[in-house]
């Protein structure tokens, strides 16, 4: 007999007060018990609605039949056939929106917690499993992956199973991209990142960091090296600003700089080699996943206030639900329907030399309303006139979207991208040149990290057809 | 890793490496800069590439010792090796069909001004140069220039050696005395560019600048390099990272620049003192 529950089971976390001040991960993860609870509440539906819901499809009813069997090691193997990344995606997939949303139980209660028990298979299966790789028999084909993003990391492991022979280009110093240098530790543990990376150079995929394709070598140059394709998983990593006056006074950061320099270069660690500003009132500008993993970095980083200042409605906040719960419950203080409108900084007219001079002292921010619906059906925001007010603080963090790099747009000639900066591909991942494939937020822009790793395994497919009919 | 090939002091301040990367050596051109880190735990900062030897292999960095990166490269020996080595990144400096130029550098500024020269020097442009120091002892690269220029004019700040002044002094005379430059290219100090700039706007000389705020990926990544420039009456945001280093130095918002550089003084006062302590048994 299925649970017939309405409610979920409940994540475990570490204690609201506790983490505002720790880097370790907020959620803890189910128990075996736990999870096998939650799995007894799927009905296994013959139409399978939830599996729609997933961009890479997983089979989702029928690994969760093996949790309830406690075959654990069994639904692994189920999900890991659609799906690279099991412990990344449990963990940070907006599930609400996706598989979940499908989900006949959410109808009369609550859906089945799809992304938990995702993550309770896949940390099962990092745990106890000790098999190393087979190394696949080699084709001799060279293919080249710029990025090693989850988009990168995914075309270059499904393409090393199948023998070839893949590089992967990293311009950091770091493999991982997005997930190591933008989402933090507290969300996803880097030692999981750093795993699926160790587990494709056990497959034989080499890692090469520092190297910026358009720079150090071109598209064209690799091919000349001997690679037959290449796919292009450079991801999003432009960050927008919102031409406001004030945003270049010191303490004014893009998210994308904050959380690089608490991340990737361990500003968050005590006496680190890389600054970042700590303490003081932090306002972070922006509703999305990076608006709140800023807010929730800050504050951890021992802000005394942090405010997410959102131009729209608490319905619209574009974050992941469970993260704006838990900002919420960890202290941030929304101030919704709320836009800057200029960064205000301290100027002492009588001392040119004062070192406070050019620091940030506020953000002074119009009250909106929600008006009409735009095109996608989201009501537009627009401002009360007359409602200025101002915010007192000593940082703003931008966190308004990125964009794609120009960079190998401009390097590789043919290539041809929209007219937001992403690659245009074909369903394949076809770009406009010749075994050229991209995937991921190069393409789409910045969107989630499953939808890179099913763009990096369509290219990956796309790219084995090609090079197999050569 | 990568490789430290040479080591040679010019100055207290300022030492010279040469670094084993071969895929930045055979790409590198005149006004490109890589960003290395030397540690696992380390900072990553950006260095201007003062010469390639592509059949070698090696790349030429010069920095100036001024802080807790600087001082831990300049702890490394001949032979031992740096965590992270990642270029070239930047717009070369454009230098195509110049017929005469005049070189600006400023302390370790000439470290970067140097490739430069000599790029001009190879193509066959008529190179004048300025460099300046604080005083005698800061001197750098004094015969290296020499060998590039048509007309090298040293001065330092205090009179300790060569011309006492500062750099936009003989520019100005020069500029008086109807020099026409295609291009002046100065590299220095923010302070001494903007003034660079200052003392040739009178003339209508166009002014290259080389900025170099902070940076941290090097790839428009963090937007941490931005930059303001004044075009056509309206501020618009630069990341020097990638748009640069190389500015028009009439449109270089310096103030702010200069007010952006020092965001993390006291951090950096403390860092150095750290690793300066770290060094002091050693
Ligand atoms: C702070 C933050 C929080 C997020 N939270 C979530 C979340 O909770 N859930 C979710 O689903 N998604 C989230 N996202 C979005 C998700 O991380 C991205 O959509 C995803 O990582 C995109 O993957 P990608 O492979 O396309 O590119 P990226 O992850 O951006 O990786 C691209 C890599 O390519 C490298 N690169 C770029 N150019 C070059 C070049 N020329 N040469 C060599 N290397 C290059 C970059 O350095 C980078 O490492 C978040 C993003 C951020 C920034
Ligand atoms: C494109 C570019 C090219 C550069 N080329 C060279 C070069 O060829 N040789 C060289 O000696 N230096 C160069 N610099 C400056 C060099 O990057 C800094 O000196 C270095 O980052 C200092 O690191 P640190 O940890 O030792 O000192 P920190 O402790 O970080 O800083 C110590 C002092 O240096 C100043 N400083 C910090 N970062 C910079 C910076 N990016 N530029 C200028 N001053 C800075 C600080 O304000 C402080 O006063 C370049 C900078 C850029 C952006
Ligand atoms: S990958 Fe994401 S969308 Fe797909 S089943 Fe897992 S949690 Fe749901
Ligand atoms: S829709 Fe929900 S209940 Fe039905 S199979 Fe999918 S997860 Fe199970
Ligand atoms: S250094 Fe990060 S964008 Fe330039």
């Amino acid at each position: 007999m299925p649970n017939m529950n309405p409610k979920k089971n409940e994540m475990p976390t570490q204690e609201a007060k506790v983490r505002a001040h720790n880097f370790n991960e907020v959620a803890l993860g189910y128990e075996e018990s736990v999870a096998v609870d939650e799995a007894n509440r799927c009905l296994n539906c013959k139409t399978m609605p939830c599996v729609s819901g997933c961009p890479v499809n997983i089979h989702i009813p029928e690994f969760i039949a093996k949790i309830r069997e406690m075959d654990f090691e069994g639904a692994y193997q189920i999900i890991t056939q659609t799906s690279s990344l099991p412990a990344v995606c449990g963990r940070v997939c907006p599930q609400e929106t996706q598989c979940e949303s499908k989900c006949v139980r959410g109808i009369k209660g609550e859906s089945v917690c799809i992304g938990r028990l995702e993550r309770f298979v896949a940390d099962y299966h990092n745990r106890y499993s000790k098999e190393a790789p087979e190394v696949p028999k080699s084709n001799g084909h060279k293919v080249a992956v710029i990025g090693s993003g989850p988009s990168g990391l995914t075309c270059a492991g499904d393409l090393a199973k199948k023998g070839y022979k893949v590089t992967v280009f990293e311009a950091l110093h770091l493999a991982g991209g997005v997930l190591v240098y933008g989402i933090p530790e507290f969300r996803l543990p880097k030692s999981i990142v750093q795993k699926e990376v160790d587990t494709l150079k056990a497959l034989g995929v080499e890692v090469m960091t520092n190297v910026v394709i358009g720079k150090t070598l071109t598209v064209d140059e690799l091919f000349e090296m001997g690679f037959e394709a290449v796919f292009i998983g450079s991801g999003a990593g432009l960050p927008n600003f919102m031409n406001i006056p004030g945003e270049s006074l010191k303490g004014v950061y893009s998210a994308n700089e904050f959380l690089t320099r608490s991340n990737l270069m361990k500003a968050y660690k005590e006496d680190p080699d890389t600054p970042i500003m700590k303490g003081g009132k932090v306002a972070v500008v922006g509703g999305g996943n990076v608006a709140m993993d800023a807010a929730r970095t800050a504050l951890r980083l021992g802000a005394e206030k942090v405010y997410i200042v959102y131009r729209r409605s608490i319905e619209e906040l574009p974050a992941r639900k469970e993260e704006v719960e838990h900002a919420m419950e960890e202290g941030i203080e929304f101030r919704l329907l709320t836009n800057p409108v200029e960064i205000l900084g301290y100027h002492n007219a009588e001392d040119p030399r004062d070192p406070k001079n050019g620091s940030v002292t506020g953000i002074r921010c119009i009250q909106m309303q929600l008006g009409e619906p735009d095109q996608k059906g989201r009501r537009r925001p627009v401002p009360i006139e007359g409602s200025e007010f101002d915010i007192d603080l000593d940082v703003v963090i931008m966190a308004i979207g990125t964009s794609p790099n120009p960079l190998l747009k401009n390097t590789t000639e043919g290539l041809e991208v929209n007219s937001h900066g992403g690659i245009i591909v074909n369903e394949a991942g076809l770009t406009s040149r010749v075994a050229v494939y991209a995937g991921g937020d190069a393409v789409t822009g910045a969107a989630t990290v499953i939808s890179a790793m099913g763009a990096g395994k369509v290219a990956a497919k796309a790219i084995d057809e090609y090079l197999l009919s050569k | 890793m990568y490789k430290i090939i040479t080591k040679k002091s010019l100055n207290p301040t300022v030492t010279m490496m040469e670094i084993e990367s071969p895929l930045v050596a055979k790409k590198a051109k005149a006004g490109q800069f890589i960003i290395l880190r030397v540690d696992e735990e380390g900072e990553r900062i950006p260095l201007t590439i003062a010469g390639v030897d592509p059949v070698r292999g090696a790349v030429k960095i010069i920095f100036q010792i001024v802080g807790a990166t600087t001082e831990k490269l300049n702890h490394k020996a001949e032979g031992e090796y740096i965590q992270d080595f990642v270029g070239p990144l930047g717009m070369p400096t454009h230098i195509a069909g110049m017929k005469k130029v005049c070189v600006v550098g400023g302390g370790v500024g000439c470290a970067i001004a140097l490739p430069v020269a000599e790029a001009l020097h190879a193509q066959g442009t008529e190179v004048t140069s300025i460099i300046g120091f604080r005083n005698k002892d800061l001197l750098i690269l004094e015969d290296e220039f020499k060998a590039c220029s048509d007309k090298l004019v040293v001065m330092t700040d205090d009179g300790s050696y060569a011309r006492h002044g500062n750099v936009t002094v003989p520019l100005k005379e020069m500029l008086d005395a109807g020099e026409q430059f295609d291009m002046i290219i100065t590299i220095g100090p923010l302070i001494m560019m903007k003034f660079v700039t200052l003392t040739a706007k009178p003339y209508g000389v166009p002014v290259t600048v080389s900025m170099n705020p902070i940076m941290i990926d090097g790839t428009g990544m963090c937007g941490g390099c931005r930059l303001t420039l004044m075009q056509d009456g309206k501020r618009v945001t630069k990341f020097a990272c990638v748009d640069g280093p190389d500015f028009n130095g009439y449109e270089v918002d310096f103030d702010e620049a200069m007010s952006r550089g020092r965001t993390y003084f006291d951090f950096e006062r403390k860092a150095h003192e750290k690793a300066c302590n770290l060094f002091k048994g050693v």
